[in-house]
């Protein structure tokens, strides 16, 4: 659509463009802002909108000793357990999901389609919904506090096993056919021919996934006693220090920054095959 | 090398759709046989169970000396070109081809000399390091043959390989197939539902109907004779002429009230009978209005450049003749006569040949 518009057609959008951006911008900003400046100007009420020169100072803290008081814990140590929490998540959610979606597809068995709609039917029950059995399996096999019990009850995943079924029934036929016919089994196909296909959409659904996983709160509030599991999103709401103590707010601030790292590194380094794997099919 | 030979093989689906009624017939070691037929005839069904792709309800299929029916079919020793190629879209030109090789353990100078010698035949060495998403749709099928060359198997198998090519290159690939199957002498069986590419590639024609056998025969046969009504309409481009007729004693039939001599000896001493006439559109001839000759109300023509095809109706009958370029008239009513020994006659409940 080629239109040729006057100089406040061009103007309008962009300002409302800009708006938009400065809306979710400006808090991060002022996170950014607020990681540099001392505890103290931030709890006088006084929110500059400029840099201070305590960054390194702060950042130092946060990621290697911790706040004083509230949670203790350096939060370097709860990067590490929100990275490995998004990262057995999301891998482990990719390497079920595609092999039930392998099995589904490509083999006959008995009761194929009624496993298939067991997994479609828990889209309906996110872990929210059954919190209290899954904490009573989680905690009877003794998996509180641990990454186990972190991450398993998280795996299974409907969409991701939906989504590579439909990928999957899109791959011809003959393709399996020449491969048999070429003398592949059933796990070279797999390795050798569906791998390399689904490449993108596993890309697509990592990215996915591990903001999922990296997001997750609830889950973990609940699993987690010891302050050396925390993840760092329940790190952040811990160092609030909501009774008459002091919050040091700098180091909240540190936190959230280092909390929105890994995400959007995710998502920048992983985007060209993320939007490959959305809008193109390799066939 | 090897022969093939089916003996009285069955496809039943689920359901109790029979795919496959019972066919029986043997290929020679190196020879080409096409296997045609309308869609949905089974043909396809029986070239996927001789790869090993479809079970075998019934019957046996042996390459070789040795029943096939249980052997999975990497190891049936046999190699098939897709209707879409098939290639694995992943993977180079090269990879594609060496791919069943290196399954098969094959030392790798051996799997390098063989890809390497199957590129030069089909003229597609430049692209080795390509995908084939960057290939032509001929250099594609180039590449899914080779993919069968490098196998060197005893049987090739054929799935309809040419029908996604345009007009040009479907001719000229015909060529080619035609050329590779006689320099390597392997055993071939092409599945087709032309019956031109049928006609010209075959050694072997076997035309196939509603899952069972029609004909068996080479090209020339077949055409020549073919033994029902649907055969008959099958082959030849356009279409053999059927029209209604009555035997008569004296060798020859009633077309409404005209006598039309027929080939000796056909249905004789059943007189009365109603049959079908069948005549090919090139062996009517344009003649002087005679008592013998039929005539065509003309109602359209076609132009092929050296002959034209001309369209109208016999007694009320849709038919067509062939002639050279301007050797009829277009226009009005022409007469046709016909050779006796260029005559078919067919039941017209069985569609047999009398």
């Amino acid at each position: 659509m080629v239109e040729r518009r006057s100089l406040w057609g061009t103007l309008l959008p962009h300002l409302v463009l800009m708006a938009g951006v400065a809306v979710v911008a400006f808090p991060v900003y002022l996170a950014v802002v607020g990681s540099t400046h001392e505890s103290a100007v931030i709890a006088n009420g006084q929110m500059p909108l400029y840099p201070g020169g305590e960054a390194i100072d702060t950042y130092y803290r946060t990621l290697v000793i911790g706040p004083s008081r509230s949670t203790r814990e350096p939060v370097a140590g709860m990067l590490l357990n929100s990275f490995l929490m998004a990262m057995i998540i999301a891998v482990g959610k990719i390497a079920i999901s595609i092999l039930s979606a392998y099995a589904v597809v490509y083999f006959r068995f008995p009761l194929r389609m009624a496993a298939f709609w067991t997994i479609f039917v828990t889209l309906m029950l996110p872990v929210e919904v059954r919190i209290y059995p899954t904490y009573k399996i989680v905690a009877d096999l003794g998996l509180l506090d641990s990454m186990a019990g972190l991450t398993l009850p998280l795996i299974a995943s409907a969409t991701a096993t939906l989504l590579f079924r439909q990928f999957f029934m899109t791959v011809p036929d003959e393709l399996v056919e020449a491969s048999k016919i070429d003398g592949a089994g059933p796990f070279r196909f797999f390795k050798d021919t569906l791998l390399p296909l689904s490449r993108t959409n596993m890309a697509a659904l990592f990215v996915i996934l591990f903001i999922y996983g990296w997001n997750q709160y609830l889950w973990p509030l609940l699993i987690t006693t010891r302050d050396d599991m925390q993840t760092i999103v329940i790190g952040i709401k811990k160092m609030i220090v909501t009774s008459d103590a002091l919050t040091e707010w700098q180091i909240v601030m540190a936190t959230a920054v280092l909390a929105m790292l890994p995400p959007v590194l995710v998502v920048i380094g992983m985007q060209k095959l993320f939007v490959r794997g959305l809008v193109e099919t390799e066939k | 090398m090897a022969s093939v030979t089916l003996t009285d093989v069955r496809k039943v689906y689920h359901g109790g759709v029979e795919a496959v009624r019972g066919v029986s017939f043997e290929v020679a070691d190196g020879s080409f046989c096409v296997l045609v037929g309308p869609s949905g005839c089974g043909k396809s069904t029986l070239l996927r169970m001789i790869a090993g792709l479809e079970t075998i309800s019934g019957g046996t299929v042996r390459i070789g000396e040795r029943v096939v029916n249980a052997i999975e079919p990497a190891d049936r020793d046999i190699a098939m070109v897709f209707q879409n190629y098939a290639l694995y879209p992943h993977m180079s030109v090269y990879d594609n081809m060496a791919y069943g090789l290196r399954n098969r353990g094959t030392p790798k100078a051996e799997i390098d000399a063989r890809v390497r010698e199957a590129a030069r035949i089909l003229d597609v060495e430049p692209y080795l390091d390509r995908r084939p998403k960057a290939l032509s749709g001929g250099q594609r099928q180039r590449v899914a043959m080779g993919r069968a060359i490098v196998r060197k198997p005893q049987v090739f198998l054929f799935d309809e390989p040419l029908s996604n090519l345009d007009a040009k290159l479907r001719v000229q690939m015909r060529v080619e197939i035609k050329r590779l199957q006689r320099s390597l002498g392997v055993t071939s069986i092409y599945v087709t539902h032309d019956q031109v590419e049928a006609m010209t590639l075959s050694d072997q024609l076997v035309v196939m109907n509603a899952g069972q056998v029609e004909q068996i025969g080479t090209p020339t046969e077949l055409y020549r004779r073919p033994a029902t009504r649907f055969v008959a309409g099958f082959l030849g481009s356009p279409a053999m002429n059927f029209i209604p007729a009555v035997l008569r004693d004296d060798g020859a039939v009633s077309v409404g009230e005209r006598r039309v001599a027929v080939s000796a000896g056909a249905g004789g001493g059943r007189a009365g009978l109603p049959v079908e006439l069948g005549i090919r559109p090139e062996d009517l001839r344009v003649a002087a209005s005679a008592p013998g000759t039929l005539p065509l109300e003309i109602e359209f023509v076609e132009e092929l450049g050296a002959t034209q095809l001309i369209h109208g109706r016999i007694d009320g009958v849709a038919a067509t003749v062939q002639v050279a370029t301007g050797a009829a008239p277009t226009e009005g009513t022409l007469a046709l006569a016909v050779e006796p020994a260029a005559t078919h006659l067919f039941e017209p409940e069985s569609g047999r040949r009398l």
